[in-house]
Parts: C-alpha cells; structure tokens; sequence
C-alpha cells in the first residue's frame, strides 16, 4: 500500500539533503555556466577549416550527372546529404551550413549574410555555372547557442545518473536502507521519494542555469517554452529511471561510480552534446537512438534553435517516455533494500 | 522454503502468575548456501522483560534477531507474536536500534525524527522523545556532528518513535566509553519501567547481567542456555573464581597448580583464574607451593565464568 504521508515526508528530507549539500549545489549550477561560457569564447571567433554543403536527397552518391558533378571533386568540402530540403535552408539561414544544392532541381541556396557562403558560391560557379540561384538571409547561429541545449542537458544526465544512483547505493553500504526498511517504508514509496525530488530539483536548477546563461551569453530560443520544459522533465525522468537500474542491487560505491561513469561517458560523447552527428559513421547514429540523451538533446535543440513543435519533436518524447517507463519498471523490479 | 507463518497455535494453559509470551519462536532454522547460521531455535518472551541474547561472533545472534525483526526471511520455523503469525502490521508496533546505522548526514536531530515519525501511524511526541533520550542539547544539529553517545540516543529515540510494544537493541553500547554506556543504561532501565518488552543482544556480560531479566545463551546456532541470570549461574555454576597476578604462578605449571577440586585455569596476560568448588583447598595447596597471595582476589562467579564454562571460550578474547 502506497501512504502518501510517507512519499512526502522522505521526499521534504530529500530536498533538504540536496539543497544542504553546498558543493553539489553549486556544482550543478556553476559548472555548465562555465562550460558555456568558456566555449562561449573559445569557439566563437574559430573558423573550421572545412566548408560545409548540404544536399537535398537521400545520399550523397548518384550524382555524376548533375549540374553539380565538378563540385563533387573538390577537395575540403564537408558533405551532408538532407532529404528536407527546408530544413536545410534553415541550416543555411543560422550559417551552420555554408551551401546548399538540390541536384534535381539543379538549383542552390546561399545566405548573403554569409562570408563562407560566398566563397563556396565562387567556388560553384566557376565549376558549375548554368545552376539556379536562391538567396537566403538571417542571423548566425553561433557555436555557443548550438551548445547550450547540449550542455543543458549533459548537466541534467550527471545529476539524475549520479543524484540518483550513486545516493542509493551509498545509502545502501552504510545501511541507511536497512534502518528505513525495518520501518513500515515501501520500497515503492522510497523509489517514489527519490526519483520525484530529484526531478524537480533537476528541473528547477536546470531553469536556473538556462536563465543564467540567458543573462550572460544570451541565445536564441524561437520554440515554445511549455513544451521545452515537458521535455527536460521527460528527459531527466528517462535518465533518472536508467540509474535506479544501476541502484537497484549494488552495496560498492566504487563499482557504481565505474558502471556510472560507463553509461555517462559515450552519452556525453555519442549524444551530441559537443558535435554534431551528421556525417558520422550510420553504426554511430543508430547507437545514439539507443541513448536518452541523444533525444533529449535532439528535442531541446529542435525547439529552442528550429522552433520545432510537437508534430517534430512529439516522436522524442515518445521514446524517452517509453524508456522511463521500461526502465522505472525494471528498477523498482530489480530492487533490493540490502 | 518451507516456512510457514503460523499453524495454528495450541493453547498452552499458562499458569495465572506466567505472563503471556508477546513473543515467540518454534524451531527456528535459517541456512545460507555453505552455513547453517540457525540450527533450530526454541524462544519464549513474555510481556514487559528484557531478555539478552549472548553468544560470539558467528554464533546466529544478529541472523536470529533479524528475523524476529522481519528482516530476514527464515528457512523454516514459526514466528508468533500474541499468538500471532507476524504479518506486515508488525513494522508499526516493533522498534529497532541496529549495531551501527548511517543516518541521513545533512539532516538535524529534529528532522530525522521528524523523518521517521512520519512513517508510523501512531507516533510519540517529539518532546517526550527529547526528554525521555536526553536529546535536548542537540537537537537542532545535524547529525553527522554527534557524539558517539549522542548518536547512540539518537538511534534509540528514533527506534521509540512509534511508541512500539517490543524494542530491539543489537548491541546498543559497543563502542561507548564507560560513562556513555552507564547514561545509556538508565535510559534502558527506564525505557523497561514503562513495561516495553526488550530483546537485546550484547557482548558485554556486565550489560546483561544489569539490563535483562532473562538471558539466553547461542552457540553454533543453537539455545547452549536460557534463563534468569542468577538463576543461570545457580543451576549451571556453584562455582567461586580466584584471580591470581599473572606474574606469581608464572613458574608453575597448570598440573601443579591443580586439583581435584579445580574446574579451570584460564591464563591471560596479566591475570589467571582458577575456578574451583573449594577454595580451601586451592589456598591451601597455592600457600604449600610457595606462592605469594598478595594479590589474589576471590570473587562469585558471574555470567562471564559462566560463558566460559558453557562455551570453552571468552566472550570478548
């Protein structure tokens, strides 16, 4: 039997724990700040040494024929193939994309705001000259703003795998779990207890980051805020959930911090959190569907950067809803208080 | 698992003046996969004692009260309490202190409490809980900052906190300096007063013999003794113990220090005890081989000997 007047007293006491511990406190609420802010300035002015150009299809091989073909054989040229070919004029109104070719319909894109773009464009027109033109215009997209939602979200992973996971089995080496268990606690209002105050907690300071770094680096954000905040709450569930796994038998601090460590690492590195995946190897992009982090990013960057709305991002949410689901099942299945 | 929570229960047409057992244990068994940790324990605890549980390390004592506690599930054997298989309802009434429990480590005194208060239904007020485990001068620190003695009343206060009818203590003094453990006492003598039924377990003779009404002895995971500790020492112990400076008797061997009347020699590093049943006797012969009897104490036997008879091994070596 669930008793709510349990859930809550264990959760206030979670809180109190959380906002006592001044060093993790501080630790998720500065970090990210400064992450943001030192690549804020470290990789703003840098021009990579690569040109980009997106392709309206559904690969880059097949296109021998077209208009387009002499520009294949240059060298230093980043190719992306994208079969939505608005998408990729977005891509080139925030500058993220210096060109792009539709080699059906043997036309272009260009932003006229854009240095790249028209050195690219020199380039095309002296290989390709008969292709038709279309302008386009807006304001960059920075590196910072591309990743701010991925730092965002990196900081939400250490805190829900780590919050979450290592406290349990901490609790459980030094027996605090035994001494809940001989009271009338549930372990379902004890899991409960947890997962609930270290959500929101994730949710308020992750608002508390975002406005800070807002004030400080200032980024674009052209999507709804209602919805961005649905998904940092389904994401954070999705991870939170994946560490009561980790939590659900371990007793050895240190082996929680390895296995931790082992799912926190290829989701910082494999989720996108410092690079785009476009152009990386299929296997690559297919392991990084398995990751809650990779729709959580991929979500939060549509919304804020794109504007996407539930039709674009609803699938996202699906899956991460999906994964909390499985993965708070398997958690409170697998528990065991010793 | 064979485990049955509770057959039937045979009435046992206890006299008028024996108290009703609140607790009670048939032929209790618990085996892990490469030891039989309890062999088949037999227990009666009647309302309002406090009983000891006594044996060495590995002897069953903390698998047995666990699962008296509910914590460990038995391999087979029945657990009563009022004639009553236990059930989940259990929890509300029983208090528990463990050996050594982590708390919480940023929460205060205050909250703590608070904390596992909230978890029972019925709850003894915070100041009677202050009061009663001389919590006041600490109340509001956290408890990570306490003392050891501090910690241990707090862990006792949080074990009051549902007013339960029966009351754990696993070894609640070890690790305290005498003065601790003697303020610990008088909180366990009063906690008895209001009638509160204890089980204790401890490796201090001196604990049992000031707290419980009734001891019983494991050893190998079985019941070697069971009874009041005076009564214990009466029926298994007429015994006196002589204690000698190691250093006197250092030359003589056991046989020549020996005799028909003499029932042990223990030797440790500053002291040896001999244990007879005539202490004439034994003078008589020390005083025949020269030894000098400056510092030769004489003393009754107490639930240590006893201990030692019973199991061939000290307690605390």
């Amino acid at each position: 039997m669930f008793a709510r007047y349990r859930f809550t007293a264990l959760l206030a006491a979670r809180n109190r724990e959380f906002l006592r511990d001044r060093t993790a406190l501080l630790w998720n609420l500065i970090m990210p700040v400064i992450i943001v802010f030192g690549f804020a300035y470290a990789f703003t002015q840098e021009e990579s040494k690569l040109f980009t150009v997106g392709v309206v299809a559904s690969s880059l091989n097949g296109h021998a024929d077209s208009p387009f073909a002499p520009l294949f054989t240059l060298r230093h040229l980043q190719w992306i193939a994208e079969e939505d070919g608005l998408l990729g004029q977005q891509r080139i109104e925030r500058h993220q994309w210096d060109l792009l070719i539709d080699p059906e319909r043997g036309a272009y894109w260009v932003n006229e705001l854009s240095p790249r773009g028209y050195i690219v464009e020199q380039l095309l027109l002296a290989s390709a000259p008969e292709v038709e033109r279309h302008l386009l215009s807006g304001r960059p997209i920075r590196y910072v703003d591309w990743l701010i939602p991925g730092v965002l979200a990196m900081n939400m992973m250490f805190s829900s795998l780590f919050g979450v996971g290592y406290t349990i089995v901490r609790y459980r080496r030094n027996g605090v779990l035994k001494r809940l268990r001989a009271t009338p606690l549930t372990a379902a209002e004890f899991l409960a207890a947890q997962v609930a105050s270290r959500l929101w907690l994730i949710v308020v300071t992750t608002v508390a980051v975002y406005l800070g770094t807002h004030l400080f680096v200032g980024f674009p954000m052209f999507g709804s805020y209602l919805l961005l905040l649905v998904t940092l709450v389904l994401g954070a569930l999705s991870m939170i959930s994946l560490s009561l796994i980790v939590a659900s038998r371990l007793a050895n601090q240190e082996a929680a911090n390895g296995i931790l460590n082992l799912i926190s690492w290829p989701m910082m590195l494999l989720s996108g959190v410092w690079f785009s995946l476009e152009g990386s190897p299929q296997w690559v992009v297919y392991l990084a569907q398995l990751l809650p982090l990779t729709h959580l990013i991929d979500a939060a960057r549509s919304i804020m950067l794109e504007g996407a709305g539930l039709l674009q991002v609803g699938h996202h949410l699906g899956i991460l809803l999906l994964m909390s689901a499985l993965c708070l099942a398997l958690g409170a299945r697998l528990f065991r208080w010793e | 698992m064979e485990y049955s929570r509770g057959a039937g229960r045979e009435d046992r047409g206890a006299g008028g003046l024996e108290r009703s057992p609140l607790l009670e244990v048939r032929a209790l068994q618990k085996h892990y996969p490469n030891i039989a940790a309890v062999r088949g324990i037999d227990l009666v605890i009647p309302e309002g004692i406090c009983c000891g549980l006594l044996g060495p390390n590995g002897a069953g004592k903390t698998t047995t009260v666990e699962m008296l506690e509910g914590l460990t599930l038995p391999t087979s054997g029945e657990i009563l309490y009022r004639g009553q298989p236990c059930g989940a309802d259990f929890r509300q009434r029983a208090g528990i202190m463990f050996q050594s429990t982590a708390l919480p480590d940023l929460l205060t005194v205050r909250e703590t409490l608070e904390l596992f208060g909230a978890f029972y239904r019925t709850t003894r007020p915070l100041a009677e809980l202050v009061e009663r485990c001389a919590l006041e001068g600490f109340l509001e620190q956290e408890t990570k900052k306490l003392s050891g003695g501090q910690r241990q009343r707090l862990l006792l206060a949080i074990a009051l906190v549902n007013d339960p009818e029966v009351l754990f203590l696993d070894e609640p003094t070890t690790g305290l300096d005498p003065q601790a453990r003697r303020n610990f006492w008088q909180l366990v003598h009063s906690i008895k007063a209001e009638g509160k039924t204890l089980l204790l377990t401890t490796h201090y003779m001196e604990e049992a013999a000031e707290l419980c009404d009734e001891v019983v002895i494991l050893d190998h995971g079985k019941v070697i003794a069971q009874g009041s500790p005076q009564g214990l020492l009466r029926n298994h112990f007429e015994n006196t113990v002589l204690t000698l400076p190691a250093a006197t008797v250092a030359e003589y061997h056991d046989p020549q220090l020996g005799g028909p009347e003499v029932l042990g020699i223990y030797r440790e590093e500053r002291e040896v005890e001999v244990i007879t049943n005539d202490i004439g006797c034994t003078l008589k012969r020390l005083l025949a081989l020269g030894v000098a009897l400056d510092g030769v104490a004489v003393r009754p036997p107490n639930l240590e000997d006893l201990y030692l008879e019973l199991t061939g091994h000290k307690l605390r070596p």
